[in-house]
């Protein structure tokens, strides 16, 4: 069996191995990017850099998303020991010019490569704080070695040799991190009760279904920085106790899967994962679980019967998983970013994650921006960032002249935010208390194009065609709400048909099963109350509204 | 759950009555022994408990959420209230949408006034359904030689599925598929006949609480008139011979 990995080691070879080259090349290789052509991108600016013969001299380094997907593919020149160049709009043939002009003595960088500069100052990076995100777009996510170089896998050995599982509890208490999955449940409160309960196993999932439609935040973390959520998983196993660990992504997430299996082989390899891990006493045992691509199974309990075999239905509860979880034995459940979270806190201690957010809501969040607007990708933003800040810095307004609308959070859970609350700080109670919720991190910003009615419409049919079947109301409730949202979006629905909306509405929410049901009607009930006019200018007897029943 | 211990040793307040209850007993087990009516569609006794029907939920005093009667441990002190109006009115919607669901025209059903699913709805006083009928076309399995299973009024309770495991220890029934679209499967999806596990033992269809599973001959329009045998024996006396008949179909 190889020696325990010497991570100072590791970094040096590392910072040798880049110090050879006079500039990096960073290609972004992730999702939006690669949709944008990334690819041939990549292709011809490793061409390029060989036909130039500049092998020696400018090493090209894949890397995940750098966040302004809207303006992919995207690429980074960091000249040794100087300030990085970031590159939008990166075509095969602006990539080739762009090597081009790299050689000591090449003549000045034509047009094609100067008009793609990007201003790293401009409001879309200020506002940003990348913790989660911190190594998105600086490493290549293939190679154990960068991630290492960049200070991975420190907060475990720090964990390891210098901390007891309660100390990690503790600090994980101090940072305040908050679930990322969309409730917001404390994490250290969680892991105390996995802590403090007993068995043979205990098990640690890691929740990457990230169903939303539109969100691509944890499939991000995952595909571009596969250590981070494996050492997060470590930590959170050493501090409860936990042998055997789960990490949950849906089949979809092809690349995700192949990252991170290949990561833990290579974690493995080094020893920062399965038996003795850095030659201490801690062993873990992790291995991906591939979910077919159920909403449902996002749910803990219907994560859970799914990755034991079953069909992925939930199941009441209590018990919760920290009693009775897999195979009936205790089981913590956190989101991916979640626990990517938490070799941050560890390593650069709690109170530089508490000092970043609100008093109830730390650190930061990240967001799929989507939408009408002029910017729109993968960004991470402290909390108690105003809606404002977002659309108007972060997203640089709304695209085409128009107008903002509402901001939906939360996907199919969640809810809309009208113009009036644009300045509400995104943190988990205010968002609660305007009946949207912060969720996993979905964003979708909508101008005054779109009808609010047909909004509600679209996530009624997504819960209704991924509700699982088991209980009454969400299964038949789903259908007959989508129904009515029809007649009313279609101009046939009746003052009688919106008030059977709203008492059916109810009737789900209250007795659904589970959360999808129980969230179903979010959607519908926040445009209802910001939006409500647009249902009533819908009714055939609309001039009656409020009036008689029609 | 755990087994009831011999003396109750926990009091809770259902309805403002008072009601010794055992630990690790549900809500409903409690209300039942006190002779307190909770509505159920998916629970049977000695069965696991399922909890996807809803129309057992009570609220609970100081809980914001309504909780499964069947599904919910009695804990000492807890305040139930089982009927109000918001509760009647759940209960109430949600028997509309199994009307609505399925096709339930109880006049030419085999379960015509022996149906659960019909008396909650007289007793919830659903004398109209306010939902758009769905008028789903989900096939009936008539291949197994003693019993039918009409999908269009299967309520999805899963009371056969677990029966046949947990009881006959058979497994033959599942449900399959998702959504809207979930359906009770035999075995992988093969025609109940064909099963090889079913034993034919009937329990399933004892405990099915709609007309979904059936014995057959029980039905309506499958009562078979053979009007020409008054004739056929008038003849065979006046004749005095007796022709062997052509079997009806
Ligand atoms: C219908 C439904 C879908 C869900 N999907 C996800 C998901 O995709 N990812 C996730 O992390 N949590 C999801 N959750 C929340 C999980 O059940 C669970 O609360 C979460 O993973 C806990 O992690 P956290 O405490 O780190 O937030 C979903 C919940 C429901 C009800
Ligand atoms: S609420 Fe919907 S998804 Fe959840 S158990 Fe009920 S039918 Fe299934
Ligand atoms: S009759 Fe067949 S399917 Fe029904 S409970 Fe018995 S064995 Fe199971
Ligand atoms: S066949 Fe009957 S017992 Fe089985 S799930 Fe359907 S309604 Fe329930
Ligand atoms: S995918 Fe390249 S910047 Fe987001
Ligand atoms: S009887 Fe309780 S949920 Fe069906």
């Amino acid at each position: 069996m190889a020696a325990a990995l010497d991570l100072d080691v590791v970094t040096a070879a590392e910072q040798t191995r880049r110090g050879r080259y006079r500039q990096r090349v960073m290609v972004c290789q992730s999702i939006s990017c690669l949709a944008a052509g990334a690819q041939a991108t990549r292709t011809a600016i490793e061409q390029a850099t060989d036909e130039e013969g500049l092998g020696h001299d400018v090493q090209v380094v894949p890397t995940g998303c750098m966040g302004l997907c809207s303006r992919g593919p995207l690429a980074q020149v960091v000249p040794r020991g100087g300030a990085p160049t970031l590159y939008g709009d990166v075509t095969a043939e602006a990539g080739r010019q762009l090597v081009a002009s790299l050689p000591r003595r090449a003549p000045p960088p034509p047009a094609a490569v100067t008009d793609r500069v990007l201003d790293p100052d401009m409001p879309f990076f200020a506002c940003q704080r990348r913790f989660v995100l911190a190594n998105a777009g600086r490493i290549d996510p293939e190679r154990i070695e960068d991630y290492v170089a960049e200070g991975g896998y420190r907060a475990m050995q720090t964990a390891l040799q210098s901390m007891a599982p309660d100390d990690v509890i503790e600090a994980i208490a101090a940072s305040g991190l908050r679930g990322r999955g969309g409730a917001g449940y404390p994490t250290a409160k969680k892991w105390r009760l996995l802590a403090a309960a007993g068995g043979e196993h205990k098990y640690v999932v890691a929740n990457g279904d990230e169903g939303d439609p539109g969100a691509f935040m944890d499939r991000t973390v995952m595909e571009d920085d596969p250590h981070r959520v494996l050492e997060g998983i470590a930590l959170a196993a050493y501090a409860t106790g936990a042998d055997r660990a789960f990490l949950y992504v849906r089949a979809e997430f092809a690349r995700a899967v192949e990252r991170l299996d290949a990561a833990i082989r290579a974690a493995r390899r080094h020893r920062l994962l399965g038996r003795r891990v850095l030659g201490s006493d801690f062993s873990l045992d992790v291995s991906v679980r591939i979910g077919a691509g159920a909403f449902v199974c996002g749910e803990e309990t219907a994560l859970m019967a799914s990755v034991e075999g079953g069909r992925g239905t939930p199941r009441l509860r209590p018990p919760y998983p920290t009693e009775q979880g897999l195979w009936g034995a205790p089981t913590v459940i956190n989101n991916v970013e979640t626990l990517a979270n938490v070799p941050g806190i560890i390593g650069r201690g709690p109170e530089a994650f508490a000092a970043i957010g609100t008093s109830a809501s730390n650190g930061t969040k990240v967001f799929a921006l989507a939408g009408s607007l002029v910017n729109t990708g993968l960004i991470e933003v402290p909390m108690g960032i105003t809606l404002r800040q977002i659309v108007e810095d972060v997203g640089g307004g709304i695209a085409g002249g128009r107008a903002f609308k509402a901001a939906q959070t939360g996907g199919p859970s969640g809810g809309c935010i009208p113009a009036e609350l644009l300045d509400t700080p995104m943190d988990y109670e205010r968002l609660q208390a305007l009946g949207s919720i912060m969720g996993s991190g979905g964003l979708i910003v909508m101008d005054d194009s779109v009808t609010m009615p047909e909004v509600a419409r679209y996530f009624m049919e997504f819960c209704r065609d991924e509700s699982c079947g088991k209980c009454v109301p969400c299964r038949a409730g789903t259908v007959q709400l989508v129904g009515l949202l029809d007649r009313i979006c279609t101009g046939a629905g009746t003052t009688r048909d919106l008030a059977q909306l709203e008492s059916l509405g109810q009737t789900v929410r209250e007795t659904s099963l589970c959360g999808l049901g129980q969230t179903a009607p979010n959607p519908l009930f926040s445009t209802l109350e910001h939006f409500r006019g647009e249902y009533l200018d819908l009714l055939v007897d609309g001039d009656t509204a409020g009036g008689e029943d029609g | 759950m755990a087994r009831p211990r011999a003396q109750p040793d926990a009091a809770v307040t259902i309805d403002g009555a008072p009601v010794r209850v055992f630990s690790g007993e549900s809500l409903l087990a409690a209300a039942n022994r006190a002779g307190i009516p909770i509505p159920t569609l998916c629970a049977v006794q000695g069965l696991s408990v399922w909890g996807g029907c809803r129309v057992c939920v009570v609220e609970v005093a100081g809980d914001h959420t309504l909780r499964p009667a069947c599904a919910t441990t009695a804990v000492d002190g807890m305040e139930v209230t089982t009927g109000s109006d918001r509760l009647v009115e759940h209960r109430r919607q949600i028997v509309e949408l199994l009307f609505a669901e399925g096709n339930h025209v109880c006049a030419v059903c085999v379960s015509n006034g022996a149906c659960e699913l019909q008396d909650l709805a007289v007793d919830l006083g659903v004398d109209h359904i306010r939902f758009a009928y769905q008028h789903p076309d989900r096939g009936v399995d008539l291949s197994h030689p003693r019993y039918g299973l009409d999908h269009n009024r299967c309520i999805l309770c899963s009371r056969c599925v677990r029966t046949c495991a947990e009881i006959e220890g058979a497994n033959v029934w599942a449900i399959a598929a998702r959504g809207a679209g979930s359906r009770l499967v035999a075995e992988l999806d093969e025609p109940w006949g064909e099963s090889t596990s079913c034993t034919s033992c009937g329990k399933c269809v004892a405990v099915c609480p709609t007309g979904a599973l059936f014995d057959k001959g029980t039905g309506v329009g499958e009562m078979r008139h053979d009007r020409d045998v008054i004739g056929f024996l008038a003849a065979a006396r006046e004749q005095g011979e007796w022709h062997d008949r052509e079997q009806q179909p």
